[in-house]
């Protein structure tokens, strides 16, 4: 029983070694952006690794993003999962979102996060709208099912909307 | 003070009497004279039955939080005749749970965030603007605002409209400039502090509590002083009873209770301090045995298993004294809550006969599925009988208190319990109950949902939700999601029910013409027979009713009901938040309940006001 465990652990590893390999590919560019852009690196180095953005939804959970954006649906913040976004998609822009906050009352993690795990959070986040790549996204939950799986989501062409059309 | 205006229109209002004392005395003595009326004036107001002159002072219209208006002019006979009189948009677009205040010749309405206070001239026969105050609230308490950026209503007294922001300020203003008089601020938004309920004024005192269950806030009920604003008192729902304010003259009726620090000793070490309790709802007073009674949020996290005991006081009801906050009795509706059944709604207060004796009662329609008939004298539960379909709890023991509940329905730590009824937002919630005299009912607005719970460990952030607990809602038995129910509090029983294809989020309002008003979330403003619950009149509004209907005379002597639409609150985010319903959990899984609802209203508020032609 545990060497068919073995062997499934070192099949599973090789998967993600695969994953892992695979170019990023980029995804269609938000319109109406917003201009400032904080100077990050434009690849996040989770996003196309399966791993890293199993650690995200973890820590998704773990830092009560959950409390707020639900499973991505979305309550006392705004939904995460669909196609709008109000401070722009692109990975560099969630990470601003996320270390910076917003001023709707979105809580600025950064210096409580380490920067490892805000990329973790940014990959899983875009991974809910289905911007990451269909074969790193996460298949499964540890919970009760209230959505389709993030790898089951069809992805969303973004569509950045003023902030102040959230009043 | 009264601004000039009053005074002169109080002076015209014919009291003779007065007048000719004051007539023969000297000028330094008609200043002191007058003060002494204004006083006197500002009391009668208070403690005259609401509506007796058309006016609409508080949410609740009035003191024991009937929601009954003696004017007549609009009658079952005649209702069908109804149809709105004007319309004002407040600009907002978030969930408007207001009730409108008319004082004299204006009307007062307070919106959503940014909690902007319309000053509305009635005298013109429609709604001119006279004033606009804009509080200008911190944007980010709009993270922090569990259900929606609600505000449920101001209160007015002594010449002040005083209303509470998102941000946890109350603010007084000059009911007949805008001008604000005082400004403070009672919480902290970055620990999760919102206020959105309407303040009570008795005498000079404007009690307020805030909000934040869902966020491990330590809830508050604080008594301010009209006058300045300064807080005279504040009691906690947990913790020591010196911060609880019980004191010498606590005296519950269950012996079980009249043990010292409950706050404490029934929380595991520390739990208290982010053990929610919050005060949003209502707050009645009876001036006779004067005392005020408010109920207390949920305990927090909602994950019951990480803080076992009774988490005194959430989910409670407590009696105290307006002046000091002195606590005279508690009772714990949901010890332990297992479901997210805040007891915040509101107290009736009666004076009804029952089992052959005139007894002074509380009625509380409760989130727990019960209805709660109390000796407001001394916190005994008289009866205690299920309005809506429970199967979270078997009854409660009257010679106890105790709520027994059904074990099948407690949250198990990763795993998933299903058919939880009533589900987290109650058999009902905040929306206020009406009672008329006439008939002897209770008019309760409410919902029928159950739901599915996972609950989580979760950790607690400062400012960020502390709920642990997966949550997915749907409708109860029938189908239907929503009911009002007549309710006979004598004979502890239905008298009949109308169901609603959506949750009847708004309040209800009861009148001597025997109609009852109420709003619903596809836009129906409805008036129904007092007394058979028959349909007799509806009108679709711009968007989702889930505001508080009043009526009030106009300065033309007419009769109007005037009721806030923009759908929202909990029950509407999915509208008023665009969230998205591919995610069942969304908004703490009410979501789930509403997906239909975008097709049948988009949001925006407005106020409507009616009249008979
Ligand atoms: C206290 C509630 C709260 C918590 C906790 C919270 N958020 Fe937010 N979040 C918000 C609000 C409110 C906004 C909208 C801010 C605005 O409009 O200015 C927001 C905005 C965002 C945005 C921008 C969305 C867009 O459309 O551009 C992202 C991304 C985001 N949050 C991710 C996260 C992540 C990841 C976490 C956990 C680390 C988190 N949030 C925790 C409330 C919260």
């Amino acid at each position: 029983m545990s060497r068919v465990a073995a062997l499934a652990c070192v099949m599973l590893a090789l998967v993600a070694c695969e994953r892992e390999h695979r170019r990023f590919s980029e995804v269609a560019p938000a319109s109406g952006r917003p201009t400032h852009v904080t100077p990050q690196p434009s690849r996040n180095p989770a996003e196309g690794n399966a791993w890293a953005i199993a650690q995200g939804k973890q820590l998704y959970e773990a830092y009560n993003c959950n409390g707020c954006h639900a499973n991505g649906g979305g309550g006392m913040g705004p939904a995460l999962m669909d196609a709008t976004w109000l401070y722009g998609s692109e990975p560099q822009d969630v990470y601003t979102s996320i270390v910076e906050g917003r001023p709707n009352g979105m809580p600025a993690f950064g210096g409580r996060i380490p920067d490892v795990q805000v990329w973790q959070l940014v990959a899983y986040v875009r991974s809910m709208s289905g911007q990451t790549r269909f074969d790193v996204r996460p298949a499964r939950s540890d919970h009760m099912r209230v959505k389709e799986s993030e790898q089951a989501r069809r992805p969303e062409r973004p569509v950045t909307a003023a902030p102040s059309g959230r009043p | 003070m009264p601004g000039a205006q009053e005074i002169v229109d109080w002076w015209n209002a014919g009291r003779r009497r007065h007048r000719r004392r004051v007539a023969a005395l000297g000028v330094a003595l008609l200043v002191a004279l007058l003060t002494i009326i204004v006083a006197v004036h500002s009391d009668h107001h208070a403690l005259a039955a609401v509506g007796e002159d058309g006016q609409w002072l508080r949410a609740a219209g009035d003191y024991a939080s009937t929601r009954y208006s003696p004017l007549a002019q609009i009658t079952a006979a005649n209702v069908r005749q109804l149809r709105p009189a004007w319309s004002f948009s407040t600009g907002g677009a978030r969930g408007h749970e207001a009730a409108p205040l008319v004082v004299g010749d204006t009307m007062y309405v307070v919106t959503p965030y940014p909690n902007v206070v319309y000053a509305l001239d009635l005298r013109a026969g429609g709604g001119t603007v006279r004033w606009k105050y804009e509080p200008k609230p911190a944007a980010a308490a709009q993270g922090v605002a569990c259900c929606d950026v609600v505000n449920r209503g101001a209160a007015y007294a002594d010449g002040r409209v005083v209303f509470n922001t998102l941000d946890a300020h109350t603010i007084a203003v000059d009911a007949r400039t805008g001008r604000e008089l005082w400004n403070t601020k009672l919480g902290e938004i970055n620990r999760g502090e919102t206020m959105t309920m309407a303040p009570l004024i008795v005498r000079d005192r404007v009690l307020v509590g805030n909000s934040g269950g869902e966020l491990g806030v330590r809830g508050w009920l604080a008594g301010l002083d009209l006058a300045t604003g300064a807080v005279a008192w504040r009691a906690y729902s947990t913790g020591p009873d010196r911060d609880v304010l019980i004191g010498r003259a606590f005296r519950p009726f269950y012996a079980a209770d009249r043990v010292p620090n409950l706050g404490v000793t029934t929380w595991p070490a520390e739990a208290w301090r982010i053990g929610g309790g919050t005060m949003w709802g209502w707050i009645s007073y009876d001036p006779e045995l004067d005392l005020v009674y408010h109920g207390t949020g949920n305990p927090g996290p909602w994950n019951p298993d990480q803080r076992p005991g009774d988490n005194k006081w959430t989910s409670a009801i407590f009696a105290r004294r307006p002046a000091t906050g002195e606590a005279v009795w508690a009772y714990q509706l949901s010890p332990h809550d297992l479901h997210d059944y805040d007891g915040i709604n509101e107290q009736i207060l009666l004076d009804l006969d029952i089992k052959g004796r005139r007894r002074k009662v509380l009625v509380r329609p409760d989130r727990n599925g019960y209805v709660y008939v109390m000796d407001r004298a001394t916190g005994e539960v008289l009866s205690a009988t299920p309005f809506a379909h429970v199967n979270t709890s078997k009854g409660v023991d009257l010679a106890t208190g105790q709520l027994s509940l059904n074990d099948e329905k407690t949250p198990v730590l990763g795993k998933v319990v299903r058919d939880i009824c009533p589900a987290a937002p109650g058999a009902k919630d905040w929306q206020p109950s009406a009672w008329s005299p006439r008939t002897g009912l209770l008019y309760v607005p409410h919902q029928n949902l159950c739901m599915d719970v996972e609950s989580v460990e979760t950790g607690y952030i400062a400012g960020t939700p502390f709920v642990g607990m997966n949550v997915r809602m749907y409708s109860g038995p029938g189908g239907h999601r929503g009911e009002v129910t007549a309710w006979d509090p004598v004979n502890a029983r239905a008298a009949w029910k109308l169901k609603e294809p959506f949750p009847v989020w708004s309040g209800a309002l009861a009148t001597a013409g025997d109609v009852v008003f109420y709003g619903t979330m596809d836009r129906w403003f409805k008036a129904v027979d007092a007394k058979t619950g028959e349909l007799l009149w509806r009108f679709q509004t711009a968007s989702g009713i889930i505001g508080q209907p009043i009526t009030y005379r106009g300065p033309d002597g007419k009769q109007y009901v005037a009721v806030l639409d923009g759908v929202g609150g909990w029950a509407g985010a999915i509208v008023s938040a665009d969230l998205d319903p591919r995610d069942t959990g969304a908004a703490l899984g009410f979501v789930n309940a509403m997906r239909d609802l975008p097709a049948h209203t988009a949001k925006g508020g407005t106020l409507w006001v009616f009249a008979l032609p």
